[in-house]
């Protein structure tokens, strides 16, 4: 116990630099590409060095004991980079990352899975490989098959099982390692409904059974459910630590800023807020009212303008849409320079989950796009009933004898 | 201390783990079964076999059962060795799912394909050890020196292994250079003739590591006789110093296969 106070993980300047462009990975591109170098520097100038660039940098931070904390950012933020770093699968270009305890990275369920071995063996294979010895598989062999749920398909090979049964077996064997650090990483999302809730549930039993928790995901919703705290990467350096809910809201900024529209549009959205009544937040709870401002701007001369508005879920597909136009409103002509707000009020009767507000401006009778805001905004939905998918029909259920 | 016993236990659990899941894979898919094992090597005989009675009809000398057991303990071996390096090849990329998602010691993958190797050369040896006795031949202590004589190609093929697997990694066209080489090679190791129908020219192919061994186990099993040490001990020195400077290579290059692969 003198190590308590010691945190768990610890990172202290992490570089790591990557090489972006040509790389030979055949000895056929090899051979000529040295013959032509060897060519070059004996009579041509020099050619430019191959380009560079940093993956991570500058990133220091530590976890403690025990912490569960979560890491937010951007496609290319650094966040599958600083995971290999983690686990030990790269070695960063300078810094120190110090990791005290037994790691286990989950990354992907069912790592190491073969198709042609039954669900028997491969619950060996999958478990030694994540870290377990064969007396510990061989030990939690038959709480594992239980947990899946799987028990009398366990002798047929794993290549019969449907996508759900294999993420199922592959998580319960996940499920069933003690490490003192798990990295989890988008590995939530499998298996049907009720096996996801199931996994929730194991993670939350991690965490409370004092294992370190960090979790990676796009689904801030589940971020917001599990982790206190969290690390929001950008472009490679750790530009926010702090409560969760502050991160969403810088991550949320984010997305405004990383936006850029053409620069020949007439006419552009500048800005998309989702609020309550009163002020501008991103929890709800289902059947609640929220409110859309979209403030649009001309920047020449615009005719018939429609403001578009529609909502997808964290696998993109389109939940709802409709327009200032569908709605009975007159397009919008625009002079230059003139600003418009318009503002949806909408009854949110969806069910628990992340939904992505997006906007955009439209001409319909020439079927021309101005400028599209995607993500414009993320809101998080809480139900007090266990509803899933994503319309929210308020179900009651009664069952009667006969 | 008790995290370097741990480390070795759990190293020695994914080699095997990692070792098994290769055999059964390939003696599930395969409707031969354990007669996987033993084509290649019986393929090999059937050919010296050929080229002995071709021999015999030009020279004018009978061929002999001797010359026949001499053919099946070499194939043996040798298929040991071409299994081994064919498949550890391949290994870290035809593994690359784990490469790149966990961390481990990665050297398992190659190790545990020339382990796979090696049960399908116990699994031939043993039909060899029925096989041979209807050809009148008999065991003698002689042939326990057969043992470390593998032992030898034993580390010429994981040294090979170690720098081929990595190669292949990094440069994926590796794998068909070896298949080729592979596929001559038995033409440059006395596989099918003995290394002494060269006459003064024997030595040449002496100097490819694996003869030694092939020339070793034919002596000391079909001929009953010592080996030339001189050559075995210079495989023996080419193995170890492979399989150092493989070992040491590959750890080397470890920490950029998850970022190259």
């Amino acid at each position: 116990m003198a190590a308590v106070n010691q945190p768990a993980l610890s990172l202290r300047g992490v570089y790591k630099k990557f090489t972006r462009g040509e790389r030979h990975d055949s000895l056929r591109d090899l051979i000529p590409a040295l013959a032509k170098r060897m060519l070059t520097s004996m009579v041509g100038p020099p050619q430019l060095k191959e380009q560079e660039f940093w993956a991570l940098q500058d990133v220091s931070f530590e976890i403690g004991r025990g912490e569960t904390v979560g890491i937010v950012g951007h496609n290319g933020a650094g966040k599958s980079t600083l995971l290999k770093h983690l686990s030990g699968l790269i070695r960063p270009t300078s810094g120190t990352i110090d990791v005290r305890g037994r790691l286990s990275a989950l990354i992907e369920v069912g790592a190491g899975f073969h198709h042609d071995l039954t669900g028997r063996e491969n619950i060996f294979l999958n478990g030694v490989i994540l870290g377990m010895s064969r007396a510990e598989v061989r030990r939690k062999f038959d709480e594992i098959v239980a947990f899946s749920g799987l028990a009398e398909f366990i002798d047929t090979p794993v290549k019969r099982y449907s996508s759900g049964m294999y993420a199922r077996l592959g998580f319960s064997v996940a499920a069933h390692m003690e490490p003192d650090i798990l990295v989890i990483d988008e590995v939530l999302s499998v298996g049907d409904m009720v096996f996801q809730a199931k996994g929730v549930e194991k993670m939350r039993q991690v965490a409370r059974s004092g294992a370190t928790v960090i979790f990676v995901s796009h689904n801030l919703r589940a971020v917001a459910d599990l982790c206190p705290r969290s690390l929001l990467f950008h472009r490679g350096r750790l530009v926010q630590d702090d409560t969760t809910s502050a991160v969403i809201r810088s991550y949320m900024e984010q997305v405004k800023l990383n936006r850029s529209h053409a620069t020949d549009a007439e006419v552009v959205i500048e800005s998309v807020t989702v609020r309550g009544a009163d002020k501008p937040r991103f929890d709800y709870t289902a059947g609640e009212k929220a409110w859309v401002d979209i403030r649009i701007k001309a920047l020449r001369d615009a005719k018939r303008v429609a403001c578009v508005l529609y909502l997808r879920d964290d696998q993109q597909y389109e939940l709802f849409h409709t327009s200032t136009e569908r709605l009975g409103h007159a397009p919008l002509d625009l002079r230059e320079g003139e600003t418009r707000t318009v503002t949806y009020e909408l009854d949110l009767h969806l069910a628990a989950g992340s939904f992505h507000i997006n906007s955009a401006l439209h001409r319909y009778d020439i079927n021309h796009k101005y400028d599209v805001m995607e993500p414009a905004a993320t809101i998080f939905i809480r139900t007090p009933i266990d509803v899933r998918g994503a319309a929210n029909l308020y179900p009651k259920v009664t069952i009667s004898a006969g | 201390m008790s995290t370097n016993h741990a480390e070795l236990t759990r190293f020695f659990d994914l080699l095997l783990t990692l070792t098994r899941r290769d055999i059964r894979v390939r003696y599930k898919q395969s409707v031969m079964g354990v007669l996987w094992a033993v084509l290649m090597p019986a393929l090999v005989v059937g050919a010296g076999a050929l080229v002995r009675v071709g021999a015999a009809q030009l020279s004018g000398t009978p061929v002999g059962m001797n010359d026949i057991e001499s053919i099946i303990v070499r194939a043996v071996a040798w298929a040991l060795f071409i299994g081994a390096i064919r498949f550890a090849t391949n290994s870290l990329v035809g593994n690359a799912n784990l490469v790149t998602k966990i961390a481990f010691p990665k050297e398992v993958f190659p190790l545990s394909a020339v382990l796979s190797s090696l049960f399908d050369f116990a699994v031939a040896a043993a039909v060899a050890l029925v096989a041979l006795p209807f050809l009148g031949w008999r065991p003698t202590f002689e042939a326990l020196w057969a043992l470390p004589l593998v032992l030898v190609l034993l580390a010429f093929t994981t040294g090979l292994s170690l720098v081929l697997s990595s190669a292949n990694l990094f440069f994926r066209d590796v794998k068909y250079v070896v298949e080729i080489l592979l596929t001559y090679a038995i033409f440059f190791t006395p596989v099918l003739y003995e290394a002494r129908v060269l006459g003064k020219w024997a030595y040449i192919v002496m100097f490819n590591p694996v003869a030694p061994v092939l020339e070793g186990l034919a002596a000391v099993v079909v001929d009953h006789r010592a080996p030339d040490w001189m050559w075995v001990g210079y495989s023996a020195a080419v193995s170890v110093l492979l399989l150092v400077f493989g070992y040491w290579l590959f750890k080397q290059l470890e920490g950029r296969f998850a970022e190259s692969i």
